[in-house]
């Protein structure tokens, strides 16, 4: 194969001159295009409603634990994340419920596995997306706090009142 | 036994000693409060140049590059000379999966970074092995070198990331205190 050598260069392209112009005019174009930066503090993001953020417990109006202590979130969990221990309610229809909820948010990836698949509707992926920690011990979150990340979701079916 | 105290340095009235000659609490003070000034003159360098070693390991990794791009731009807290080489950087931010053959090159990158330096352990993976409970994953980057901040995600947004430098940024303003 004839190796292609390459041509002398004419004077322009010898004094780099025009070389140089052109790459800064196309630098300076760009300070008169729309800016793209978020400026992220200040400005947030606007959260489309399909995002997973952190996974959260829920309770319903009466603000019974929607959570009946099934594991089936923490038996999906890919990274096993979810750890539950079970008591029993002895003054409540449901029987069952979470007596230690603890999501560690460091193993969490985020997957939405746990809402598809819980049947009470009693876990959801938050809108949370902006979370760091110092510690690992302070991102295990724990019943109460999941609860009050989450808040009350209307149950309209209540199941468990007239059971 | 005289219950008078007749230590010139606590006798507060008309001793004004503004350069501490006499080792007074005034000039004391006043030389405290001088290196205190410098210590935050420091610190407010440091926190405001933060450059970062990215040890981007795996998928984490393309989120801190969107960081440093414009839509993100790190660069307005200063932190944006991603430096390949240790001995330049003083953040090391872990993005990724930390496997037990690339450790020793971690702590090794770790060791040869100059003093002060901190560390961000970025996505699940880096902070705590994540979904990755294997004989070949550390769990957790922290098991081989120290960890400031730790953000979840897998991966974090960018938007995480830049909350994970301001904490550190943070945290250098209060070492100087």
């Amino acid at each position: 194969m004839l190796v292609q050598r390459p041509r002398s260069l004419s004077l322009g392209e010898r004094i780099y001159l025009p070389g140089i112009l052109k790459g800064m005019w196309l630098t300076l174009r760009h300070m008169f295009r729309p800016k793209v930066t978020l400026q992220y503090p200040d400005e947030k993001w606007t959260v489309p409603d399909y995002y997973r953020g952190i996974p959260v417990l829920v309770s319903d109006q009466a603000g019974r634990t929607k959570c009946v202590a099934c594991f089936l979130c923490q038996w999906v969990c890919p990274p096993r994340a979810i750890t539950i221990q079970a008591e029993e309610l002895a003054s409540s229809s449901v029987e069952k419920g979470p007596k230690e909820f603890e999501i560690n948010m460091l193993r969490c990836i985020m997957c939405g596995y746990c809402e598809e698949v819980c049947p009470e509707e009693a876990i959801f992926m938050s809108k949370q997306y902006e979370l760091t920690g110092k510690t690992r011990e302070e991102l295990i979150f724990d019943k109460e706090k999941l609860l009050k990340l989450g808040g009350k979701r209307f149950d309209t079916i209540r199941k468990w009142d007239h059971k | 036994m005289g219950s008078q105290v007749n230590d010139p340095r606590l006798s507060t009235a008309g001793t004004a000693d503004p350069y501490g000659a006499n080792g007074s609490e005034d000039g004391l003070l006043k030389e405290s409060l001088f290196t205190t000034r410098l210590d935050e003159l420091v610190s407010w360098s440091r926190k405001n140049s933060l450059w970062p070693m990215p040890m981007g390991l795996a998928c984490c990794a393309i989120e801190l590059m969107a960081m440093v791009g414009p839509r993100f731009d790190v660069a307005r807290f200063g932190a944006e000379a991603l430096r390949f080489s240790p001995r330049q950087a003083d953040l090391m931010i872990v993005a990724g999966t930390v496997s037990k053959k690339m450790a020793p090159a971690v702590k090794k990158v770790y060791d040869q970074m100059p003093e002060p330096k901190w560390v961000i352990a970025m996505g699940a993976c880096a902070s705590s092995g994540g979904m990755f409970h294997s004989y070949s994953t550390v769990q957790g980057v922290d098991e081989i070198i120290p960890v400031d901040v730790y953000i979840p995600g897998c991966p974090p947004r960018p938007e995480a990331l830049i909350a994970g430098i301001l904490d550190i940024q943070k945290k250098i303003a209060a070492e100087a205190k």
